[in-house]
């Protein structure tokens, strides 16, 4: 124990020293913006408004939490993570479990379907717009049209779910790449022993992919959790928000109320209610992963 | 690890060797197409200017606004030439922003510029960025199914005939709207075409001590007026389609009516652009209670910023690209109906323009009659036909549109709206320091 | 398991179905890429002449290899930069953790959260106070700072994973931190490093927000070339999409050519 004890400072002051580059350049990164937003926030600061910013307290705040729209805003951030997280986990790993099965030009078809992941967000949000969804000229209108059925008026009529769809067409290949990768390391030996006991595809999937997959799961959550709480460019390019407020989410609502007419207050107000509920939802979410990675 | 480190060390070389060469001045502009033609007749003026080399950064509108705002407002000094609009040239102006063009050569004839854009672009009478090329609004429409139906065009269309002619010709089943109009959100997008339509239905966005007035009998008459119009008669989509949207889809025979940006004239009357070229007739933009505020006016523009090291060579620029010798340079290169207009007296007297485009006069009228110091029939405060010109508008206006664009959709009805963005508009108002 | 799979042929049916629904819009683009404008909104065909009209369009308008040779340099530049300075920090959290590691770990990963639109203003009057607006240098500090708390957070899981004894054993013989981890670490874990700098190649590229704020002509990397075409008047389909494909071309044939590799590195790491 004694060993132990003394190894532990040595090595809290190695790893003190060692983390030190890392930790110093992100808390700079950190506290100089973030100090100046917070600084920003509780002035009177507009770029186009001559004059020096002036201190008014908490005003941006309390604007910023009377605003009507900031709730539905939030709830229009949660929703779109959730049902995206949804959509790209759980179809990614079904997908792996296919892609995974042996059949001619898997390495191709692999490939092939995890491309979208590599393409710019603002280019694959105007391909959909203007190549896929466009309710006049697009793909899709066509094939409705061909069947005999009108046109769905995407952006219109059901905003979010066309925000949703192409978000996840971008991030279900990531959860795709990660989790095919993860199914390989599945032990061939266990699943044949199932299928001996009588086990269909779908309890081996349940009993034996699943956990298997826990921790690779995890990571993707993290890492799309954090693309995602600050999704912009898609919603720019496609519905600037709306129609109404109905595809608004944070990112874009503090972009709208704030830089579109350069009121720096307002949007650090907003920079800095946005970074709360990133570590708010940041607590439950990392937690709960931190704990699947642990194991 | 070696390997490792020489890779950044010799990025950072690359990164910081610099060279000299001849004055560089960089524009930033919109990539609309009259840009796109201005950067490639751009070598003439290189070759004329061996002195001056110019460095293009072309962007979408929206970007371009945000980008070049930032940069002026916090003296970031990276562009020497931006392209602005009637919006904001006469604030920045006020701010002391812009470099004043007061002292233009004379060979420049400053007095051919059209009046209501020369003064749209004015602070206290001094010019603060040169047109390059200027707009209203009017009504395009389709001569070969007006006349099929028998219908007559007067010479001044109101809505009321609108609505009932494009409910004559709405054809889903054949790919044919009645109209097509803005339903993009945005205060450049749906609100430009949205605010002219309530001034000349009477209304008007604030009243003389700036409250806002959106939720009056005349918005709301306004906007159901519209939602209803482009609801039953429109195309396809419509909440999404903004001025491109419009433009492609009336030059492709989709629409028999459409009002908007008298820019759009000469391409859809080229025929290698559009599939309507010969069957397309021009109206001024429909009226209701009053002609005032009918039709905006906006114009494109050169100004340079305060905060330019290049000044001279920039004006130099400027001064070139929106000449009436640039002018004649388009018609000689790329044709006549593609020279900028709106902005010179003297591009509409030109034989040669006057014969290429028949729609010349019905621009040249419309943008002489707009009147953005009086564009409501009651008295406002502001300066703008269809935007209000005070910083804030641009958050106000868009926000008001994507709320204007949820009554389309039929998300909420239009009083609904109209009240829950009267509060929001308040609430800004109030922030901003407008109201007490 | 192979000898089942090779008895349902739908299987392999399925998975090309699927793949090849999800690769149709970039297929779609690049079909679009090569049609001329009138073709490109007439109803949608696989019968087309080919037209490289756009392309030499797109090309006049817009000096393509500057924007793509800011956009290789920036993410380069960024990626190694980023590996540089979290490997000896994902090092200490794996081998040497204290108490704080995993709170400075979750830390650092929130300050990914801030979103770009909050803390525009306060990273833009930096950037011009130090003389970093539109240059390669400014928006390769930044993409540096973005990427760094994902970069470190997947090297500690790979550096976690690691067998202890092998480090043990080269402690042993007495090398001291330096040599342990070059001598002993990096090779070992070169595959989790080379998959980790792949994303952080892949995340700088696709960066549209600070790229379009930051620069304007000298530093511009590929996405303001895109933000050039996009929306323009006018018909605009063909050149757009051929714009987009001259603008992920790079990239996507990069994540073909590497996607073993990566996978390779994702396997023993995070997701073993």
């Amino acid at each position: 124990m004694p060993k132990r004890a003394s190894g532990r400072t040595v090595g809290g002051l190695r790893s003190l020293s060692l983390q030190a580059p890392a930790v110093t350049l992100l808390l700079l990164w950190m506290l100089i913006p973030l100090g100046m937003t917070l600084w920003f926030s509780f002035q009177h600061y507009n770029l186009l408004m001559p004059g020096e910013p002036s201190f008014v307290g908490l005003e941006n705040y309390e604007y910023l939490f009377t605003d009507p729209s900031l709730w539905r805003a939030m709830g229009n951030t949660l929703l779109m993570v959730g049902w995206i997280l949804v959509i790209s986990v759980g179809g990614g790993t079904l997908l792996a479990v296919l892609f995974q099965q042996e059949f001619k030009g898997r390495g191709i078809a692999r490939v092939l379907a995890i491309s979208p992941f590599f393409v710019m967000p603002t280019v694959s949000a105007l391909i959909w717009k203007n190549l896929m969804m466009h309710p006049d000229n697009g793909v899709l209108a066509w094939l409705t049209e061909s069947v005999g059925l009108p046109a769905i008026d995407w952006f219109s009529w059901v905003p979010m779910t066309s925000v949703v769809i192409i978000v996840s067409w971008q991030w279900l290949p990531f959860a795709l790449l990660i989790l095919l990768t993860a199914i390989q390391s599945l032990d061939e030996d266990q699943v044949e022993a199932a299928r001996m006991d009588g086990a269909g595809p779908v309890d081996i999937f349940r009993f034996i992919t699943l956990p298997h997959l826990k921790r690779a799961i995890s990571v993707v959550i993290m890492i799309e959790m954090i693309f995602l709480l600050t999704l912009f460019a898609e919603i720019y390019v496609t519905t600037s928000g709306g129609p109404g407020l109905a595809t608004t989410n944070l990112a874009f609502l503090i972009y709208i109320q704030a830089l579109l007419d350069f009121d720096v207050g307002m949007a650090s107000a907003g920079g800095v209610v946005a970074i709360i509920l990133a570590n708010i939802v940041a607590i439950f979410l990392v937690r709960l992963v931190a704990r699947n990675l642990e194991e | 690890m070696k390997l490792a480190y020489a890779i950044p060390a010799a990025g950072i070389a690359a990164l910081t060797s610099a060279y000299a060469s001849a004055e560089t001045i960089t524009i930033a502009t919109v990539n609309n197409n009259d840009m796109v033609i201005m950067q490639e007749l751009s070598d003439r003026f290189e070759e004329e200017h061996p002195d001056i080399e110019l460095d293009w950064v072309v962007l979408e509108e929206n970007v371009l606004r945000q980008r070049v705002t930032n940069d002026i407002a916090t003296e970031g000094g990276q562009f020497d030439v931006m392209t602005i609009g009637t919006y904001e040239a006469p604030m920045w102006g006020e701010r002391g922003w812009l470099e004043p063009l007061d002292d233009l050569p004379e060979d420049y004839q400053v007095d051919d510029l059209i009046k209501p854009v020369r003064d749209g672009l004015s602070h206290d009478g001094v010019l603060q960025a040169l047109p390059f090329y200027a707009e209203s609004s009017m009504m395009y429409y389709r001569t070969d199914l007006f006349e099929e139906h028998g219908i007559e065009m007067p010479d001044q269309p109101t809505w009321s005939e609108v609505r009932d002619w494009a409910e004559q010709l709405h054809d889903p089943d054949n790919d044919l709207a009645g109209i097509c109009l803005r339903g993009k959100p945005g205060w450049g997008e749906n609100m430009a075409f949205v605010s002219t339509l309530v001034n000349t239905f009477g209304g008007r966005w604030f009243d003389e001590d700036w409250n806002p007035e959106l939720n009056s009998e005349e918005w709301q008459t306004a906007i159901e007026f519209y939602v209803e119009l482009l609801g039953e008669y429109g195309p396809p989509g419509a909440s999404s389609n903004g001025f491109n949207e419009n433009q492609a889809l009336f030059s492709s025979g989709k629409c028999a009516m459409w009002v908007d940006a008298t820019s759009a004239a000469g391409r859809i009357y080229n025929p290698d652009e559009s599939s309507v070229a010969d069957d397309l007739g021009f109206a001024p933009a429909p009226v209701a209670e009053t002609p005032k505020g009918s039709h905006w006016l906006w114009s494109w523009a050169l100004a340079i910023p305060a905060t330019s090291e290049s000044k001279e060579a920039a004006k130099t620029f400027i001064t070139w690209a929106t000449s009436q010798e640039y002018v004649e340079l388009v018609g000689e290169e790329e044709g006549w109906t593609s020279v900028p207009p709106g902005t010179r007296e003297s591009t509409y007297a030109n034989e040669k323009y006057q014969e290429a485009a028949p729609f010349a006069d019905f621009v040249l009228n419309a943008i002489r009659e707009a009147d953005p110091t009086d564009s409501t029939l009651e008295p406002n405060p502001y300066l703008g036909v269809q935007f209000v010109g005070i910083p804030e508008f641009q958050s106000i206006g868009t926000q008001v549109g994507q709320q204007i664009a949820a009554a389309l959709t039929g998300d909420r009805s239009v009083e609904d709206a109209l009240n829950a963005v009267q509060r929001s508009v308040e609430r800004d108002m109030e922030r901003a320091g407008y109201l007490d | 398991m192979s000898a089942v799979q090779t008895k349902r042929p739908w299987v392999g049916v399925l998975a090309w179905v699927i793949a090849l629904i999800i690769f149709f819009p970039i297929l779609w683009m690049v079909l679009t890429g090569f049609k001329t404008e009138a073709d490109a909104i007439a109803s949608p065909s696989l019968f087309f002449t080919p037209t490289l009209e756009s392309y030499v369009e797109v090309q006049g308008r817009a000096d393509y290899p500057k924007h793509a040779f800011n956009s290789i340099t920036i993410s380069l530049a960024s990626t190694l930069l980023a590996l540089l300075i979290a490997i000896p920090s994902a090092y200490a959290m794996a081998f040497l953790p204290t108490k704080r590691t995993k709170a400075t770990l979750l830390w650092m990963l929130s300050t990914k959260m801030l979103p770009p639109v909050g803390v525009l203003m306060p990273i833009y009057l930096l950037s011009r106070d130090l003389g970093l607006l539109d240059t390669r240098t400014g928006l390769t500090i930044v993409y540096t700072m973005m990427n760094l708390p994902i970069v470190v957070w997947m090297l500690y899981t790979f550096f976690k994973d690691l067998p202890r004894d092998i480090l043990e054993a080269g402690r042993m013989d007495g090398a001291n931190t330096f040599q342990e981890v070059t001598l002993l670490l990096l090779p070992l874990s070169m595959p989790g490093i080379a998959s980790t700098g792949l994303l952080s190649i892949i995340l700088s590229w696709n960066e549209a927000f600070w790229s379009l704020n930051l620069t304007a002509s000298k530093a511009a990397p590929l996405t303001a070339y895109i933000a050039s075409f996009s929306s323009p008047e006018g018909l605009f389909w063909a050149k757009l999409s051929a714009a987009s494909t001259m603008a992920i071309a790079p990239i996507l044939i990069f994540g073909w050519m590497t996607q073993k590799q990566m996978v390779r590195g994702l396997t023993f790491g995070a997701v073993k």
